[in-house]
């Protein structure tokens, strides 16, 4: 069997499994928010908290309570590493500097896990059980909440009501979160993800000497950064390591694992407002860029044109032998569609074209099928674009799922989408203008930009992953990546549930001849080509000065 | 605005105390129940799946590559560039591949690429190099390497630098010369090869692949043996 046809297969294994868990795991995440019970474990939670689960909340008290909850991770994870010097369970690692304190803790609570650190030598017991992996649990799950937050305003009425978002979050991790990763976990170490709390040793080697090696609650951790699309590794080399993703097996079940809730939320979101085949629209779209992206991934790298690639004979650098270049073309292009930013393979070296798919996917806004609950409210605001252009272009007032979308509407989606192209060309424009930065670019010429447009593009997009070249351990970098990873974060979360207010305080107008149906797929095709468009005209200048001019040149 | 700044400060101290509450649940009970299972039911594996000998030392992880290289000449000396013992199978490159301070060249736990572009003029050198010492060291007498029978794991560098695996090709050109320094006919070591070459899991996922610390160690029983 060529290596192709094995890439192929795994990619149909893949489709096939994700096809499997698609409806049970959307019909329990739709029970999971929309159930009144409160289970035994829950009420001791919200007791602790002082909270009441069952009072409704408006968007600006949801947002609130959403700010508050973040704004105190962020201190919260600041202060463990500022500590970690003195903690026990550190492994002897020393307290982190103010900057990268800040920059790591802006990122895990963004749900971007952005590393500028080496875990291995830098994150102790404490910091990255009892701290990061907590984040990628808890952002994941706020993520989950802001989207089921618009869910609920497409499909309530006049009371503008949103939930409780304190409900949200405890549900969606006691309920979905920890369960998935309590098994997957056990699946991991099965085989051979590290699991212990052992500190660093030493271990023989077969022509003598020794290795140092690093224990840790690795599976545990590496389950919740694929699950919660959160890619935040254990080690340095991330799911390339041995240690976090031993087998080819476990590769396609990390994968597995990144796209499950995201491309399982559009039936969540069908089953909440009543209307599958909505859900299944917006499952189309996304289904239809990740396996377009893939193919061309797969391409790209099977045909490796690149003086160095065409000189090995194939593009294996940065990739592992067990996992050949089809296994971490499936694994490049689902990370960077969804808000993860795990690798298994390094994108720096892939061909000129390929690293230009790994950071277009992101500037897709990561929505195919994109984070855990940011990629299914980034996908609906596109929606409401969408169906924006389309009453242009008949000249009628636009309507989704029953809402009119008005100016207020608009604007707020309007707003969501000009953020993060914002963040990212301004500050890759100012880096570059400025005579420091360009001092951690490990290549040079279109490929040393790219490091830069890459950085910005992974940051405010929350994805995390890197053309890891770039010495993003400055203070320039570790400042204003972690300035855009909180505001590429929270602004259009601030954005949508301003929109998921407006839209539940509206009284439904009936469908009539009139109403463009969004159920359909020429609505799938409208919405994927206004998504392709509008990121096109966004970024192709700066595209072409990076990965394009590379990947042309070769 | 009394009023405001005691609510917000009552909502930070629900926020904080719902931290807590979920660090305690995802971050100590979740993973000592995940580490009770582990150790009780995988613990080799939840330990580094470390391998040993026949004489019982350890000598590794089956899933951690390492360096088979000859001793230094002198021991003191760190800029020493290490040379491969090339009695022994080679895992893929670490020498001259990938310089700076994150590859950890096998030595130690620091886990990383090179993240050199396809265009980088030290890969296009580093791949050169590598392609030549490969030629180089494992054409013998008898049987001429040719640069294009060299595949692309033995002169690249891996996403972790750890890579335990190499291609089966890159293991059947070192036949030869492994056969030539052990003493050994080569068909006894072609079968060695044949008996560590791992297939695709369920003949489709990954890439077929050869341990080379787990080939070392058969290599070794048979040549002292």
């Amino acid at each position: 069997m060529s290596p192709v046809t094995a890439g192929a297969l795994q990619l149909l294994a893949l489709i096939s499994a994700l096809a499997l868990a698609y409806r049970p795991l959307g019909d329990h995440m739709a029970r999971v928010y929309s159930s009144e019970k409160h289970y035994r474990p829950e009420k001791w939670i919200y007791r602790a908290v002082g909270a009441n689960p069952s009072a409704q909340m408006r968007w600006p008290a949801y947002l609130r309570a959403v700010l508050a909850f973040s704004a105190v991770s962020v201190l919260f994870l600041y202060a463990l590493q500022r500590f970690q010097g003195v903690l026990p369970g550190s492994l002897g690692f020393v307290s982190i500097d103010p900057d990268q304190a800040f920059n790591t803790a802006a990122s895990f609570v963004a749900n971007t896990n952005w590393q500028s650190y080496y875990g291995e030598q830098a994150m102790g017991h404490v910091v990255q059980t009892g701290g990061l992996a907590v984040q990628n649990f808890v952002s994941a799950a706020v993520g989950m909440a802001v989207a089921v937050a618009l869910v609920r305003g497409f499909s309530r009425s006049r009371t503008g009501e949103l939930g409780n978002f304190w409900a949200d979050l405890v549900r969606g991790t006691v309920r979905i979160l920890l369960p998935i990763s309590v098994v997957g976990a056990v699946v991991l170490v099965a085989c051979g993800v590290l699991q212990n709390f052992s500190g660093i040793h030493e271990v023989g080697q077969f022509t003598g000497g020794t290795q140092q090696w690093n224990g840790g609650a690795v599976a545990s951790q590496e389950v919740i950064k694929e699950l919660g699309t959160n890619g935040g590794g254990y080690f340095n080399a991330n799911s390339a390591h041995p240690f976090e993703n031993p087998t080819p097996f476990s590769n396609l079940f990390e994968i597995f694992l990144i796209l499950l809730i995201p491309f399982a939320l559009t039936r969540t979101f069908g089953r909440m407002t009543g209307n599958l085949r909505q859900g299944y629209t917006l499952l189309a779209t996304m289904a239809a860029i990740w396996i377009g992206f893939t193919a061309l991934m797969m391409w790209t790298e099977f045909t490796h044109h690149g003086p160095a690639l065409e000189l090995a004979g194939g593009a294996m650098e940065g990739k592992e032998t067990r996992f050949g270049i089809g296994g971490s073309s499936i694994f490049a292009v689902a990370t960077t569609l969804t808000s993860t930013g795990a690798v298994n393979s390094f994108h720096s070296s892939y061909t000129g074209f390929g690293g230009g798919i790994t950071m277009l996917g992101m500037q897709l806004g990561e929505i195919a099928p994109g984070g855990v609950g940011s990629g299914l409210y980034g996908m609906l605001i596109m929606a409401v674009v969408a169906v924006f252009i389309a009453g242009l272009m008949v000249g009628r007032t636009p309507e989704y799922l029953g809402r009119k979308i008005g100016t207020r509407q608009i604007k707020l989606a309007a707003c969501y989408i000009l953020i993060t192209p914002a963040l990212v060309l301004c500050f890759t424009a100012v880096a570059l203008a400025l005579p420091t930065p360009a001092d951690s670019m490990t290549n040079s010429g279109a490929h040393g930009f790219s490091e830069i447009l890459y950085a910005y593009t992974s940051g405010a997009n929350n994805n995390g992953s890197a053309f890891a070249g770039l010495n993003a351990d400055t203070q320039w970098f570790n400042t204003t990546i972690g300035i855009a990873m909180l505001l590429g974060r929270f602004l259009p979360i601030v954005f949508v549930l301003a929109l998921a207010g407006s839209l539940a305080e509206q009284r439904p107008v009936p469908d009539t001849a009139g109403t463009l149906r969004t159920d359909k797929p020429l609505f799938a095709g409208l919405l994927a080509g206004t998504i392709l468009i509008i990121t096109g005209l966004t970024y192709f200048p700066a595209l072409a000065l990076g990965p394009l001019a590379e990947g042309l040149a070769s | 605005m009394n009023n405001s700044l005691k609510n917000t400060a009552r909502l930070l101290g629900a926020g904080l105390r719902a931290l807590l509450v979920l660090s305690v649940l995802c971050g100590v009970l979740y993973p000592l129940a995940v580490t009770g299972v582990a150790q009780a039911f995988f613990s080799g594996r939840a330990n580094g799946s470390e391998v040993g000998d026949g004489t019982g030392h350890t000598v590794g992880s089956a899933l951690i590559g390492q360096r088979y290289d000859l001793p230094k000449l002198d021991p003191d000396d760190p800029d020493e560039s290490a040379r491969p013992d090339l009695k022994w199978f080679q895992p893929r490159p670490s020498n001259g591949l990938g310089s700076n301070s994150v590859n950890p060249r096998y030595s130690l736990i620091l886990s990383g690429a090179t993240n050199r572009a396809a265009d980088n003029a030290d890969l296009v050198t580093w791949v050169t190099e590598a392609k030549a010492a490969v030629v180089a060291d494992n054409s013998t007498p008898g049987h001429r390497v040719r640069a294009d029978d060299v595949p692309a794991d033995a002169v690249t560098s891996s996403g972790s630098g750890l890579d335990p695996h190499i291609s089966p090709a890159y293991a059947k050109l070192q036949i030869h010369r492994v056969a030539e320094r052990n003493g050994l006919p080569v068909p006894r070591v072609a079968k060695l090869v044949a008996e560590h070459t791992e297939g695709r899991t369920l003949g489709f996922m990954g890439e077929p692949r050869v341990n080379v610390l787990e080939l070392n160690i058969a290599l070794k029983e048979v040549s002292e043996g």
